[in-house]
């Protein structure tokens, strides 16, 4: 049995977390000025060496990241911090920046330092204001005990309802003042991000692990996880399971361990499909509950870790329903930028709709995939391809619910079961 | 209406965090929304004399985000979790009870101007699922009877205070200053972490 491991996590418990006193009561910003006692080059090292992986999704060494800005080159560099978390499932940076929002300040001085940039912006989602004033109140703070300021500026920069620009090219479009679109890459940000300068863009889990791995070491952090995927996490527990919730645990924790110490599936009822890293990354089943929860081990299962937003459904959840819904929402986020997805998403839309009203032939199914054939690795982002994962995966598990909408003549599910309250009796 | 002084030196402000103006026109409309309540054409003339850009530029990123509005919303606005996780555990069912209770569609506004509603998109808080948002502050953990009772507290003018946020709800022009960047110094009010969020650290102090 896996043990939690919080690191991240470890003081949320006390009531005033979110405090600079809080936070220099367990050894806050000591790092920052560790690291700031270091050669750049040598910050870089140790993250590398830790092992530490991107949070945001896509699981890049971010020490590697860090290590493609180009040095002694004149230009201003960047750190982006990408806190616009919106991947539905996902909700992990939110309580994260909630409870602690100096882990993220002291991080984003280290990772300045580092990659020697004077410069760090947090991009946050502005669909949560409470997240926002503390996030505000805490660089204040830093600012006064002097953490900042000192050549190294936090600006915060708050979004306004655009999922698309939690991706990073969209992200850096946005924070200029445009409209939130993808960029063609190359180049990639590291070369010409914001402004055009060299930019690393991190996620907010991912910057805020570095100040316990500089304080705590690289071997420390390697001890935990598994071989390629180190460290520890946050595992964001939801839907029907009885007690929902953030589990902060190593790299490598199997859903089946998950589920028991959130007390198991709803009661009465059992596992049907459940998303391992949000929405984009492809749905697994009851067959994937011993899948280690790292990066190596969910894609060798055909999925993606994602953002480690666990959604559970159970037998209740009309599969159609929820692929429909899902689909819905990258249409609406879709920027329009690039036709198969602007376009692709509508179609998509239009034939699951008919289906879950009965209307179609099965030939639709295939008209589904190939549609999402000619989406997938399409599009300058990958907002396209994650909303043909539902739909992919769907049809591959549950085929014959599908169909069932077709010989029923419409949904066979009655959605009041699986709602929480009227649903625990039905 | 015009902006005063204070409030034209507010935006000067906003300008100045960032390296190139061009950065702080989302603040700013942020900014306009929290004086005018929505992002009108007044404002957008504004900010595009403020960043030396047309107007329509300004437009053009202004209908680009969901949060700029461009009709008045209610004094609060509430928005109903509608994507798959919390719509299957009762979103669906939450929003067209409050449709129903309000007499308004998705986007509408009451006669009375107090409470405007929107179906939304995941609010990254889907361990308190069913969730409705108001001003943008979290109301977790919510069901058909106590999301009619919220929005009955907020036309009577006294609204329930969020689950995970402020002692007391702000109203959608003062979130909308938050937003821009204002500390209202109302950031040390409220839970610092809800209970789903220390389901696991709560664990791992039982040896878990």
């Amino acid at each position: 049995m896996t043990k939690l491991a919080p690191v991240l996590s470890a003081h949320w418990d006390e009531k005033d977390s979110f405090t600079i006193e809080a936070y220099s009561r367990h050894g806050g910003y000591k790092a920052a000025a560790k690291a700031l006692a270091m050669d750049p080059d040598a910050v870089i090292q140790l993250v590398k060496d830790s092992g530490l992986r991107g949070r945001g999704g896509a699981g890049f060494p971010t020490g590697m990241k860090w290590g493609f800005i180009p040095q002694g080159d004149e230009k201003d560099h960047y750190l982006v911090v990408n806190a616009d978390e919106s991947e539905p499932g996902t909700c992990k940076d939110t309580p994260l920046l909630m409870a602690n929002p100096h882990v993220l300040i002291e991080g984003c001085i280290i990772a300045c330092h580092a990659i020697r940039a004077k410069h760090a912006f947090i991009y946050i989602r502005g669909e949560v204001t409470h997240v926002v004033r503390r996030m505000n109140q805490a660089i204040e703070d830093a600012y006064k005990a002097g953490h900042l300021g000192k050549g190294i500026d936090v600006v915060l920069h708050v979004g306004a309802g655009a999922y698309i620009c939690g991706e990073e090219t969209a992200l850096l479009d946005s924070l200029e003042g445009f409209r939130g679109q993808p960029r063609l890459r190359p180049p990639f940000p590291a070369i010409a991000g914001l402004y055009a300068r060299p930019t690393v863009v991190n996620n907010v889990e991912s910057i805020s692990s570095v100040p316990a791995i500089i304080a705590n070491g690289a071997e420390w952090y390697q001890s935990m996880g598994t071989e390629k995927s180190k460290g520890t996490t946050l595992y964001s527990l939801s839907g029907h399971v009885v007690n929902p919730g953030q589990f902060e645990a190593p790299l490598g924790i199997t859903l089946r361990e998950i589920l028991e110490l959130a007390g198991g599936v709803r009661t009465g009822h059992k596992l049907k499909f459940w998303t391992p890293g949000g929405s984009s990354t492809p749905l697994f089943t009851d067959a994937h509950l011993d899948v280690p929860l790292d990066y190596e081990g969910v894609a060798a299962a055909g999925s993606m870790l994602g953002t480690k937003a666990l959604q559970i459904f159970d037998e209740t959840t009309c599969v159609l329903r929820a692929v429909l819904r899902w689909t819905e929402f990258y249409k609406h986020e879709s920027c329009g930028k690039c036709t198969p997805c602007r376009e692709g998403t509508w179609w998509l839309v239009q034939i699951l709709r008919d289906l879950e009203n009965g209307v179609g032939t099965e030939a639709d199914l295939e008209k589904l995939l190939d549609l999402c054939d000619n989406i997938m690795g399409r599009s300058f982002c990958a907002l396209g391809d994650g909303a043909t994962s539902p739909i992919t995966s769907s049809i591959k598990y549950f085929r014959e619910e599908y169909i069932a909408h077709l010989t029923n003549g419409g949904c066979p599910f009655d959605p009041v079961k699986s709602t929480l309250f009227v649903g625990a009796n039905a | 209406m015009s902006y005063t002084p204070d409030q034209l030196q507010v935006m000067q402000s906003i300008i100045k965090r960032y390296p190139r103006p061009r950065s702080a026109i989302m603040p700013l409309l942020h900014y306009v929304q929290s004086v005018a309540g929505y992002v009108n054409n007044e404002g957008i003339e504004l900010i595009g004399e403020l960043l030396k850009l047309e107007t329509a530029e300004v437009t053009a990123v202004a209908t680009f985000y969901t949060q700029y509005k461009r009709k008045p919303v209610g004094e609060y606005h509430v928005g109903v979790c509608t994507n798959t996780l919390c719509a299957v555990m009762g979103g669906d069912a939450i929003f067209a009870s409050l449709k129903d209770h309000l007499g308004i569609e998705n986007d509408g506004v009451t006669a009375d101007g107090k409470v405007s509603l929107e179906h939304i998109e995941c609010n990254a808080a889907c361990d308190y699922a069913p969730v409705v948002m108001a001003n943008w502050e979290f109301y977790d953990n919510q069901n058909v009877e106590s999301a009619k009772e919220l929005v009955d507290s907020m036309s009577q003018g006294n609204p329930k205070p969020p689950t995970r946020g402020p002692n007391t709800l702000v109203t959608w022009k003062e979130a909308s200053a938050v937003l821009a960047g204002i500390n209202d110094g109302k950031a040390n009010e409220g839970l610092q972490a809800g209970h789903s969020t220390l389901l696991g650290l709560n664990l791992s102090k039982e040896g878990k």
